[in-house]
């Protein structure tokens, strides 16, 4: 069952091609990829939005928990016999709109509720010393609020993610590409069963399975790597030399307090 | 729709029937998995990043590179139920495990030393003690774990194995009359994911009395 796999993942002629696996790979990312920039440029600013003002909190909550319980394979298959009559000729459209709606129907409410939690976690004192400080609503945004909830926004940015490459793979179902094609194809043609073309359909699945995971946990880790190294030190606490540096919002608290004693540069100030 | 509904209301309730049982035992099981390794993450510092950082590793697998692999690794046929159960299974410890170990953590340490004072013994405060108090935010999970399972059984069908997702297969394999099967799976599974949601939280309600005392005040 290993040999398979193994056989079939290192066969080039399996890789090349208009089926092949490395455009299995191009388009799964290219369909997850739209959904998840879709998502943020909606999800994004909106969460600011309710996180800065509060308003509107409710909404996120409830398509929070409504999204969890979304039938997306249903609502693909649904969406799919709803648009399809609608398009003649060769294209694409009939199987990427409907794949293309449900994932951004995943993508969105991880990313909106992310913003918003990041918002509304950053301590008041914090804001409340900002304002004090003369910041417009603006900076206070841009300079205290954004990167103190960085860190959650871009987990929610992740699941987004791992969420769409996971549900990318059903679209294969109505006739998309992707990595859920070799995982179809193969089911239809009886793996897991001792005769050659059996054994080579199991290398296929088992291919297709295993591109889909590590695809989903490259992304991941690039996403995770990412987020590492634009996070504010000031929220990290990571400092190449740790005595010299004092984190921005503790700043802005103390000289709130009415302290200037501990300007950027002076004595160490623990970790936040 | 009416139509369909009654001429094949047999076989829905049968679906419906396979598709809450499927939602439902995978997470009864992963909660029995899930509660020594959160209490081993919550109990000593060092096992939290790994037992947790394992979890979320499982986590990203994607649910249809789980359900067609487990044959291969099981020694399953691709058509066996048991293979989706253990793929739900494993989601829900994955996602149980760091909430029983947050939900054990955040039990006070005043509590604590309050029951043993009191003269618990360590396994006696833990049942009477820590596990009830940490009944809410394990009861989240659970219900997180539910609800998002009762989306991921859909994806079985793949798999052959029959549930409401196999209405949706059903309407596209129809020429006429495609919508009736698949707005009902659609619905009977929002239906299904509302009443377990509104179940666990009725249980989570029963289970810790003390906090309606508190409300009541």
């Amino acid at each position: 069952m290993i040999g398979d796999w193994w056989s079939y993942l290192t066969d080039p002629d399996n890789w090349d091609g208009r089926n092949g696996l490395w455009a299995n790979i191009v388009e799964h990312v290219t369909y997850s990829g739209i959904a998840v920039g879709v998502a943020l440029l909606i999800a994004f600013p909106l969460g600011l939005w309710i996180g800065h003002t509060g308003r509107g909190a409710t909404l996120v909550v409830g398509t929070v928990n409504a999204s969890r319980a979304l039938p997306t394979f249903g609502l693909m298959v649904l969406l799919f016999i709803l648009i399809s009559p609608h398009f003649t000729g060769k294209t694409d459209l009939p199987y990427i709109l409907p794949v293309e709606i449900v994932l951004l129907l995943l993508a969105v409410p991880p990313i909106l509720s992310n913003t918003y939690a990041g918002l509304q976690s950053v301590d008041p004192a914090v804001r409340d010393a900002a304002r004090g400080m003369g910041m417009t609503g603006g900076q206070v945004l841009r300079q205290v609020e954004l990167p103190n909830a960085y860190p959650l926004i871009m987990s929610g940015l992740r699941s987004a993610a791992l969420q769409v490459i996971a549900t990318a793979t059903v679209g294969a179902y109505i006739g998309l590409g992707g990595l859920g094609a070799p995982i179809y194809d193969a089911t239809q043609q009886g793996p897991f069963q001792d005769t050659e073309s059996s054994h080579l359909a199991t290398g296929e699945l088992l291919t297709g399975a295993f591109l889909v995971a590590a695809l989903a946990l490259l992304i991941d880790l690039v996403l995770a790597t990412i987020q590492r190294y634009t996070t504010s030190r000031g929220i990290t606490g990571r400092y190449r030399s740790s005595s010299d540096l004092v984190a921005p919002s503790e700043v802005a608290v103390r000289a709130a307090e009415g302290r200037t004693d501990l300007a950027p540069g002076g004595q160490q100030v623990a970790a936040l | 729709m009416i139509d369909y509904w009654s001429s094949n209301q047999a076989e829905i309730w049968r679906l419906l029937w396979s598709h809450a049982w499927l939602s439902v035992v995978p997470v009864i099981i992963g909660l029995v998995i899930a509660l020594p390794l959160g209490w081993v993450a919550a109990r000593h510092r060092w096992a939290y990043p790994p037992l947790v950082g394992i979890a979320g590793l499982l986590y990203t697998i994607p649910s249809l590179a789980l359900f067609v692999a487990l044959p291969g690794i099981l020694h399953t046929r691709i058509l066996d139920v048991t293979n989706v159960v253990v793929a739900l299974t494993v989601y829900a410890v994955a996602l149980l495990v760091r909430v029983v170990s947050d939900g054990l953590t955040s039990v006070s340490a005043d509590t604590l030393q309050a029951a043993t004072a009191m003269g618990y013994r360590p396994a006696g405060r833990f049942f009477a003690v820590e596990l009830p108090l940490a009944v809410p935010v394990i009861a989240a999970g659970v219900r997180v774990a539910t609800v998002s399972n009762v989306s991921l059984v859909a994806v079985a069908t793949f798999v052959g194995t029959a549930q409401l997702g196999t209405l949706f297969t059903e309407g596209l394999s129809r020429t006429v009359n495609q919508l009736p099967p698949i707005l009902t799976g659609i619905l009977l599974s929002l239906v299904l994911a509302l009443v377990l949601d509104l179940l666990i939280q009725l249980a989570t309600r029963l289970a810790t009395p003390w906090r309606r005392a508190e409300v009541r005040r």
